[in-house]
């Protein structure tokens, strides 16, 4: 499969796409200043109102623009972790070494998918943030759970758009997703073990959180159109659990939330330059 | 911290305007495809029709087995057996006492089992009961119980199995119904979170809880077919299973 033959081809059969594909930037130049269309995030931002309203990025393409300005906002973030002497302690370098290896091959492999130059992408930081979060290791720990716990929330809201999307490009964008969005929770939970918590988010066990909005809406009794937290109350279903006494707790762990493409954006804002 | 805007990872090829073909290599590596041609897919598929026994050695293939059923049902009772295969393991685990009771070890495989149990109920809740696979039996006595170690690494691979199978599978539910594959997505997270969790345990500080075994160099976790899978977990399930539906619905979708 030619993911660069698949575009070509869908550009003929929809001429829009192609003005899509490329980026809107010209468009966007012709409309914004400079600075600002330079940004991605203020791409991000313009989602369409169609799909937003499902919590979507946009389409297949904007959706992975959108993973894309995630991924550099992680893989920086921890580079620059790295970079700063003595934060990280020896004991835990694997652990960040392993987790910011990954983080970039995401970032090459999506620009990969875009067709882009290394880094063409690249985000304008709010260094006063970056700084804030990187100083001392407790603050760096908290921080890269806060990112690696919302980026398994951002992918996993965007899965049902690229399959209700349906196209070649979705389909090949949907598989990889599924397979970075394991990885990320692969990594939340180290970070979470790390810290000595609970590997499962639910409420009041999260440690220091850096914002609210990171875990609203976790703690969900309803899943599809059950009630599994009345289900565990009911004191035949709740003695199958281990730890009865903890049934909703269980249930809250047992199922990880989505998060909608713009409340993501609204908790990774405060990292870049340019507000959204 | 300058670097940090700075900075430009040096990148191996061309990429723009012409076919970035390194990247398109690495792309096509991503999804498997770059040794396999199309008519040998094909072919591969045919033969995981036909021939069975070979590519799923351990499990009880039976044409008259418990089918998966039809459709978006198939993945569901995909994903609804290997819960209860988990939540039979964990069962297992601190029945048989594995983990001193108390100890930390202990207390993580209960709560993992908690999990399970809640994920098993769950697909027997939304699962309607005239298109469900019933209860399973599974037969885990070749696992030695006493061996800590042992015991960690079936778990580990469990979970690493959910984890590939949830990842195969999600592409294959019908648009019609992307509900199925959010709340897929909601539990595959929790069972990667129980796979890196149990690999903290078997190498505290190392980088096995993500590791390259299990991700790719392009950072994407593997994923495994129906087969693969059936082969890792097949030889736990006593039952008599048919996964003819599935593979089907598998080899349409390639």
């Amino acid at each position: 499969m030619n993911l660069f033959g698949i575009f070509s081809q869908i550009e003929k059969a929809d001429p829009a796409i192609g003005e899509k594909m490329d980026f809107s930037r010209r468009k966007m130049l012709k409309t914004t200043s400079v600075a600002a269309a330079a940004t991605p995030l203020f791409f991000a931002a313009m989602v369409n109102k169609a799909f937003a309203a499902e919590g979507c990025a946009g389409d297949a393409i904007e959706i992975v623009k959108f993973a894309l300005t995630l991924e550099y906002l992680e893989r920086d973030f921890y580079r620059a972790a790295q970079f700063k002497a003595g934060l990280v302690p020896s004991g835990a370098r694997p652990y960040v070494v392993q987790i910011a290896k990954h983080e970039a091959q995401h970032v090459d492999l999506l620009e990969g998918v875009l067709g882009y130059k290394p880094n063409q992408m690249q985000p304008k930081y709010n260094m006063a943030t970056l700084n804030a979060a990187l100083a001392d290791y407790p603050t760096f720990l908290a921080y890269a759970q806060a990112l690696e716990d919302t980026g398994v929330r951002a992918y996993k809201g965007q899965a049902a758009c690229l399959l209700e999307e349906d196209t070649a490009t979705s389909r090949t964008v949907l598989a990889v997703a599924l397979r970075i969005h394991s990885v990320e929770a692969r990594h939340a939970a180290a970070v979470r073990y790390m810290r000595e918590l609970r590997v499962w988010p639910s409420g009041g066990q999260n440690g220091m959180e850096p914002d609210a909005k990171i875990y609203a809406g976790e703690d969900m009794a309803m899943q599809g159109p059950i009630n599994l937290v009345d289900y565990f109350n009911m004191s035949e279903n709740k003695m199958k659990l281990y730890s009865p006494d903890m049934a909703a707790r269980s249930v809250y762990e047992s199922f990880d939330e989505p998060l909608k493409a713009a409340e993501v954006l609204a908790i990774a804002g405060p990292f870049f330059a340019t507000p959204m | 911290m300058e670097e940090l805007t700075s900075t430009s990872t040096p990148k191996k090829g061309p990429s723009v305007p012409a076919i970035p073909s390194v990247e398109r290599r690495m792309f096509l590596r991503a999804l498997g495809l770059t040794t396999v041609s199309a008519a040998a897919l094909l072919t591969a598929c045919q033969n995981s029709m036909n021939d069975l026994s070979p590519k799923i050695s351990g499990a009880r293939i039976s044409a008259d087995g418990v089918s998966f059923g039809e459709g978006d049902f198939a993945i569901l009772n995909y994903a609804y057996a290997l819960e209860q295969l988990e939540t039979a393991f964990y069962m297992a685990v601190v029945e048989k006492k594995t983990f001193a009771a108390g100890s930390k070890e202990e207390m993580i495989f209960r709560d993992i089992h908690d999990h399970e149990l809640v994920h098993r109920e769950f697909f027997k809740l939304a699962i309607p009961a005239d298109k469900r696979i019933g209860d399973l039996e599974f037969d885990v006595s070749s696992i030695d119980f006493t061996n800590r170690r042992e015991v960690l690494n079936t778990a580990r691979v469990l979970e690493d199995t959910g984890v590939a199978a949830y990842n195969g599978a999600g592409p294959l539910i019908s648009k019609a119904n992307s509900i199925y594959l959010t709340l897929a997505g909601k539990i595959v997270s929790v069972e990667a979170r129980h796979a890196s969790l149990i690999s903290s345990l078997l190498q505290p500080g190392g980088g096995l809880f993500a590791g390259d075994y299990v991700v790719d160099n392009n950072g994407l976790e593997k994923m495994l077919t129906v087969s693969e899978v059936l082969g890792r977990a097949g030889k736990y399930i006593k039952t008599a299973i048919n996964p003819a539906s599935l593979l089907a619905l598998e080899s349409s979708k390639k």
